[in-house]
């Protein structure tokens, strides 16, 4: 099987020079070097440790390294069922994430509290943090969780640079009291 | 190997009057007693030469908001390890004197099981050594398994008694 490299981007070619611009660029590095967070709480997180095992091997994705921390990490997985006592551990680690980060939200638990829908449950982690992705299903399988991961790749290849500073931002990310 | 009969007769003969309300819901022996008799019939259970009843299996509350004056009961189940031999105490209280004493000073068990029981239920242990909240956030202002409070989350919009056949 002939491996699969990245595609150049959009640019001019010459002889020993290729001119494109950097959100291309840096867009791809991005994408194709994504470190996510697990945040797993219950069975989604089992069933993100299959996709991270040799069968289907989210390493393909350059997401080689899950990051148990949040530093260096851009992608932020929540798995499983956040109760309302877990919440701001969720949001800390968030914001202890330096940007750009995304955020993926795995299952119908950590998207909108799924079956638990109890006195005691966090009724979707979109109401403390943005998310980006949302994979439905319980548990989603791994495919899914892939096609997840693809999709914020997806978005990291074709953000601004400037998205980040922009005042819509500012905006969203203060009507959830993050500053 | 102890019988039904046997250990309800030797309660009998203890506290009297202050037992009643025998049971034996499969096979399990189920009594009622007093907030004040509840502490010394645990101890003669476990320093009974022959019971020896030393482990507490269950500490929990239930909610009747229906029985006026017993709108609450405490529910100890109690486990004589040497004979494999369970049994079930009740205490009845009423909601606006919630108060029973601790069983810490017997049991050490006992302490996350009244804590949780008062996170859920409200019903105070006198004589506690930490009475907090265990399971839920420090901020909620209500005791969850009482029966006039909803279990569902109160704040979703998109879930209606239609979608349940409600």
């Amino acid at each position: 099987m002939k491996p699969e490299i990245v595609e150049a981007p959009k640019g001019h070619t010459g002889s020993g020079f290729f001119a494109t611009s950097f959100d291309e660029v840096i867009g791809i590095a991005r994408s194709n070097s994504l470190w996510p967070l697990p945040f797993a709480t219950s069975c989604c997180g089992i069933e993100f440790m299959a996709t991270m095992g040799s069968h289907y091997d989210i390493a393909r994705f350059g997401s080689e390294r899950p990051s148990f921390s949040p530093r260096q990490a851009d992608l932020l997985m929540v798995m499983g069922t956040i109760a309302k006592k877990m919440a701001p551990i969720v949001k800390q680690v968030y914001l202890q994430m330096a940007e750009p980060r995304w955020v993926l939200a795995m299952g119908a638990c950590a998207c909108s509290g799924g079956i638990f829908d109890s006195y005691s449950v966090l009724q979707g982690i979109d109401r403390i943090i943005p998310v980006d992705v949302y994979v439905p299903g319980c548990p989603p399988r791994p495919e899914q969780v892939l096609e997840g991961l693809m999709q914020v790749q997806e978005m990291a290849r074709n953000e601004s640079l400037r998205r980040r500073n922009s005042e819509e931002y500012a905006h969203l990310l203060q009507s959830f009291n993050i500053q | 190997m102890l019988t039904n009969q046997e250990v309800a007769e030797a309660l009998i003969g203890k506290f009297g009057e202050d037992v009643f309300d025998f049971e034996e819901p499969y096979g399990m022996l189920t009594l009622t007693t007093t907030r004040e008799q509840i502490m010394p019939m645990l101890e003669f259970l476990f320093n009974h030469e022959k019971f020896k009843a030393n482990f507490l299996t269950d500490l929990t509350g239930v909610h009747y908001p229906d029985t006026p004056g017993r709108e609450f009961a405490v529910v100890y189940h109690v486990h004589s390890l040497i004979h494999n031999f369970r049994l079930r105490i009740k205490v009845f209280l009423a909601e606006e004197d919630i108060h029973i004493p601790t069983a810490t000073s017997l049991y050490s068990s006992a302490n996350w099981m009244e804590r949780e029981t008062y996170d859920f239920f409200g019903i105070l242990f006198d004589g506690h050594p930490n009475l907090t909240r265990i399971l839920n956030i420090e901020e909620m202002d209500y005791f969850p398994m009482r029966r006039q409070y909803p279990l569902e989350d109160t704040t979703r919009e998109d879930k209606t008694d239609a979608l349940f056949g409600r």
